[in-house]
């Protein structure tokens, strides 16, 4: 990939943005026509990957990453498979420790701290292989969800909230998690991870097995998600999809970045398109 | 992991005889068994009633192991062969302290606070040693293959019967202690011996079950039983949610230890094998991961042997073994996953 290095998109953040290091690290920024230091004016930045090295033993799975995220954003991280993505998320969750850089959450530093501790910071994941809880019913994985949780009151009103994104799981809500299908399931881990009232909802493929209308269905619930005030980090195979609801993307290749920009510049970039929109 | 599911909780049977001969076949040996007990109680009843209360002592105390067994294997799937030599290590603790230290002799009415703090040293002895076993070896051991546990399993099942076997410990023979019962006896049985097992088990059990099936800790305990990076998802601490199950299992052990050396009047550097084996057996055969099967399993362990060795048409104690890994063995093939396995309950 060689594309004109623009204009670093990020702008002046304020909080040492990541910028694009232009050149050493082969990161192409599309040429954004809009100013720079549009993207995310006048908000704060509530996620920043700063030169983040991510390995399993000795297998570097990601590469001196660099990523922001705004407040009130729908983020996207695209790529093939293997290229890292899960990783990262999971990086961010707190299940694994970088081997070097850093993971900022509202200006603080939280590599290290254990992942059952970032949750209570307000950072849920539904994860990759959706990790619920086959056993107990639906009702139950929901209560989990909520687990760091003392406002009862807040809960409740969640509860009532996710049950309206996903009707189906109020029909559903005593059944063992582990007999529903597998798209009521992946809804369960979307609803499961609302559940803890995140600011910052990471989200791994979760339209992954499902059917068209689902698609549709949980890509229009992401964006009702983001309206009612998450700020979402959305990881997906159907890089179409993810682009249209997305403010800003960033694709992955074999561990490193490899592009980023706004969302509606790459779904317009035929590059792109060849590359990851199966164009 | 295959070599693990020696309780195969989901697994099916291999041999398919055939539904029906399958069915045909199960009910025949339940009727048999069935029949077994009633000839017993009919024939020699004063020898039934005796034998059900034996089977009663000694089934809560199975039931206390065995849920150490059950609770450790229903959150990560280790088979701790040392909880029985815990069980050992608990049970001497708790003679050296009530009668070197507490003077205990006749056992009366004034030996009730020796045995509350017997069985409060004794279980935040099991429950620290357990805890210990599992910080400083199989917590780094998680993400080896599982032979790794359950081989350090193994060595430290002989760790603590050779801390057992010193001398100055125990020695390697039984060892008497000068500890005397009184009171009403039915049918041999001490009526005080059986009443102190059920008044100190019974409340166990059920404070077992509610802080699994109600509390925070054990909604916590069961998340981490069914999908660990899940469960630290949601936000709970996995590593501690693990130590407070061992923590748990080792309490029981415990005071299963304190009743043990308070019912035999002694201890034996070997005793953790023998009954551990017995109370591991019973977890299996109750669905190993479910806290009411190895109740039930240790209950009907504890009866079914002491009808055999106590009732009319028993077989004498030379075959207790045997006939419970017989009952154990044709349970499996009839229904692998123990009494209350994983498909109708929910595991720990
Ligand atoms: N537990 C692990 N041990 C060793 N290597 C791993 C492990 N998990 C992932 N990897 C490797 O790290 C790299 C990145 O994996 P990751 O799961 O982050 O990819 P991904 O972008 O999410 O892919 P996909 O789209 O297929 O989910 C891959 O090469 C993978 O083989
Ligand atoms: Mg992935």
């Amino acid at each position: 990939m060689s594309h004109p290095i623009g204009t670093s998109a990020d702008g002046p953040s304020g909080t040492a943005g990541p910028g694009v290091p232009a050149g050493d690290s082969g990161t192409a920024t599309l040429t954004a026509p809009q100013p720079a230091g549009e993207r995310g004016a006048g908000r704060e930045v509530i996620l920043e990957l700063k030169d983040l090295n991510v390995s399993y033993g000795n297998i570097a799975a990601v590469k001196d990453l660099n990523l922001t995220v705004y407040e009130g954003e729908i983020v996207t991280l695209i790529g093939s498979n293997g290229a890292g993505k899960s990783t990262t998320l999971r990086t961010i969750s707190g299940l694994l420790k970088p081997r070097s850089g850093d993971v900022v959450f509202k200006g603080r530093r939280i590599n290290g701290i254990p992942g059952h501790d970032v949750v209570k910071l307000g950072i849920c994941q539904s994860p990759e292989g959706r990790k619920i809880f086959q056993r107990m019913t639906v009702s139950e994985n929901l209560d989990l969800g909520a687990f760091v949780r003392k406002d009862a009151d807040g809960i409740a009103r969640d509860r009532e909230r996710v049950l309206e994104l996903f009707p189906r799981l109020r029909e559903r809500i005593d059944q063992k998690a582990g007999t529903m299908s597998g798209g009521e399931q992946q809804m369960l881990a979307v609803a499961r991870a609302l559940l803890g009232n995140p600011s910052l909802l990471l989200l791994d493929e979760p339209s992954m097995g499902l059917a068209p209308v689902l698609v549709d269905l949980i890509f229009e619930t992401i964006e009702t998600i983001r309206s009612q005030g998450t700020t979402v980090l959305l990881v997906e195979q159907n890089a179409l999809a993810a682009l249209e609801i997305a403010d800003y993307a960033y694709v992955l290749e074999s561990g490193h970045l490899n592009m980023q920009g706004p969302a509606a510049q790459m779904l317009a970039d035929d590059s792109v398109a060849a590359a990851y929109l199966g164009g | 992991m295959t070599a693990l599911a020696i309780g195969g909780t989901n697994r099916k049977a291999k041999i398919r005889l055939g539904p029906i001969v399958e069915r045909v076949l199960g009910i025949l040996i339940l009727l048999f068994a069935v029949y077994w007990i009633v000839i017993n109680a009919i024939d020699g009843p004063d020898q039934f009633v005796g034998s059900v209360l034996v089977g009663l002592q000694n089934g809560a105390l199975y039931a206390l192991v065995a849920l150490g067994y059950t609770m450790v294997y229903g959150i990560i799937e280790l088979i701790n062969f040392a909880h029985g030599d815990l069980f050992m290590l608990a049970s001497i603790v708790a003679a050296n302290l009530m009668v070197n230290v507490l003077g205990v002799g006749d056992l009366t009415t004034a030996t009730i606070l020796p045995l509350i703090v017997a069985l409060v040293v004794c279980m935040a002895f099991g429950a620290f040693v357990n805890v210990s076993a599992e910080f400083l070896a199989y917590r780094r051991l998680r993400t080896a293959p599982k032979l790794a546990p359950l081989m350090t399993a193994v060595g430290l099942s002989f760790v603590f019967r050779g801390i057992a076997q010193q001398d100055y410990i125990n020695g390697s023979t039984q060892k008497n202690w000068p500890v005397n019962w009184g009171g009403p006896i039915i049918e041999g049985v001490y009526v005080y011996k059986l009443l102190l097992v059920l008044v100190v088990t019974i409340p166990l059990l059920l404070a077992m079950t509610y802080i699994v099936a109600r509390t925070r800790r054990g909604k916590a305990m069961r998340a981490v039983a069914q999908d660990q990076d899940g469960a630290r998802l949601m936000g709970i601490n996995v590593n501690g949610t693990i130590s407070f199950t061992f923590a748990l299992g080792g309490a029981l052990a415990g005071a299963a230890g304190v009743l043990y050396f308070l019912v035999q009047t002694q201890t034996y550097y070997d005793t953790g094998t023998q009954l551990g084996l017995i109370a591991f057996t019973a977890a299996v055969l109750g669905g190993i991961g479910n806290l009411t099967g190895a109740v039930v399993g240790g209950v009907a362990i504890g009866l079914v042997q002491a009808l055999n060795e106590g009732g009319a048409h028993g077989l004498g104690s030379n075959w207790s073994q045997s006939l419970v890994f017989i009952i154990l063995i044709v349970l499996m093939v009839f229904k692998p996953e123990g009494i209350f396995g994983r498909r109708t309950t929910e595991k720990v």
